[in-house]
């Protein structure tokens, strides 16, 4: 690796002056399964790593009535194996145990898998659906930016050079509501999307209705996707193959996918129609209290 | 060139300062600092699990870490599995069961399965080939793998 200055400050205080100081030399590390490994193939050169896990404000796991807060640095692997995260937001378990392997989800962020910004990123979808937002602070003030306005290309954000992610913080679930997230994969793990999708719906009273719905799909586009329109067709629609059907072609039709190794144009929209069918449908049944 | 830092850790439970600068990782110091060599290096970029250790209890890739990173740490390599000469369960089973090829892996593998038997003693097939999914083996085929570990979860599991 190049040569390069590090530090962990213990305050938010003394991390947002660090930035404001060395900006675009200077990189927040959070779990490092990216940062370090972009190091490593010289992609990222920074002069100063700057430690984001004696923060305070990005460590700290936080979940009540008003919903629940994510540090920018807490592992994947601990938010899968938080009891009240599995049982309120069992969507973002989907996404986090999904994360690479073992090794990798004991280190690598929730922050970090949105700042780096892949367009197959495995909780992006998810964070969008849950309508989470990105709590982001400078020296010059604080910016609340919802996720699915953070990506904005294959690895770039809206962060400016001395901005930092501090935390993503997500409502409350609703009464009668439910989430899912789905990849595709060849193997059953430690790998990236050929396609996902997340879907988090709420139904009425009688549990036969949508009364919302939000729907976003990735490895489709050059940045994780959130397909308005893909949930606001289901509003007030009967729970029906018919129904979910159209808010899948919705969401296949939004997507604009590439050939690559992994996969091809054909075979992405073809995914990512059937992986939202499924996302709809399990998160149906979630929000009726069955489990998935 | 950054200065180095003084870092002060516990590696298989005895007290372990070193001297490192920031650009080099934790795998990095573990070999050509402190030599234990018995951590391997096989992709250096947290594909392959061969560079596993356990920080702070914690089953990392010891490649996506900075040595820096480890102050004040608790780390777990495969050179203190054995104690007082006696190999550990998972050793002998793997051993016993011919649970290696070439060896490359070996180090890896025994690292991740014993965090996973600290956590879940008596793991099935099936989470035993989803916890060691972060360690590849080029040679075994994975089926002796999977059974040395599941004999070492019962041998220890006896005791």
């Amino acid at each position: 690796m190049h040569d390069f200055e590090y530090c962990a400050p213990d305050s938010l205080k003394e991390a947002i002056g660090l930035m404001a100081t060395h900006k675009s030399s200077a990189r927040l590390l959070a779990g490092g399964t990216d940062l370090i490994v972009l190091m490593r193939a010289r992609r990222k050169r920074p002069e100063l790593v700057i430690d984001a896990k004696h923060i305070p404000e990005l460590t700290e796991l936080k979940i009540n009535q008003e919903g629940l807060s994510i540090g920018a640095s807490v592992s994947c692997r601990t938010i899968y194996e938080n009891d009240q995260i599995a049982e309120s937001y069992p969507a973002l378990v989907d996404s986090t145990s999904l994360v690479g392997g073992i090794q990798v989800q004991g280190r690598a962020s929730i922050g970090g898998n949105l700042c780096n910004a892949a367009p197959s990123a495995d909780s992006i979808p998810t964070l969008m659906v849950l309508g989470a937002i990105a709590n982001v602070v400078s020296d010059r003030g604080e910016r609340q930016i919802p996720v699915e306005e953070f990506c904005v290309a294959p690895g770039q954000t809206v962060l400016e050079d001395d901005e930092i992610l501090v935390n993503v913080t997500v409502p409350a679930p609703a009464a009668n509501s439910g989430a899912r997230f789905l990849r595709f994969i060849p193997r059953n793990e430690m790998d990236i999307a050929v396609a996902n999708s997340a879907a988090y719906v709420e139904l009425d009273e009688t549990g036969k209705n949508f009364r919302s719905a939000r729907i976003a799909i990735g490895a489709v586009a050059p940045t994780p996707l959130f397909v308005e329109d893909a949930g606001a067709a289901l509003t007030g629609k009967p729970i029906s193959e018919e129904s979910i059907l159209n808010a899948a072609v919705i969401a296949r039709d939004a997507a604009r996918p590439i050939n690559d190794m992994r996969g091809t144009v054909e075979h992405r929209l073809q995914l990512v129609e059937t992986l939202t069918k499924r996302v709809l449908n399990d998160a149906v049944k979630r929000a009726i209290g069955e489990k998935v | 060139m950054s200065k180095r830092s003084h870092i002060t850790t516990t590696i298989n439970n005895e007290s372990v300062d070193f001297l490192c600068e920031p650009r080099q990782s934790l795998l990095e110091v573990l070999r050509d600092v402190l030599y234990l060599t018995g951590t391997k290096e096989g992709c250096n970029d947290g594909n392959c699990g061969a560079c596993s250790v356990i920080m702070d209890g914690v089953l990392v890739d010891s490649c996506c870490v900075l040595g820096v990173e480890a102050e004040g740490s608790k780390i777990e390599t495969v050179e203190g599995l054995s104690s007082k000469g006696e190999l550990h369960p998972l050793q002998k089973a793997f051993l016993e069961q011919t649970g290696m090829q070439c060896g490359i892996c070996t180090p890896g593998f025994l690292i991740a399965a014993k965090a996973l038997i600290d956590k879940n003693p008596r793991p099935s097939e099936q989470e035993i080939r989803h916890w060691l999914a972060g360690n590849l083996c080029r040679c075994t085929g994975y089926d002796k793998l999977v059974r040395s570990v599941m004999t070492a979860a019962e041998s220890m599991a006896e005791v």
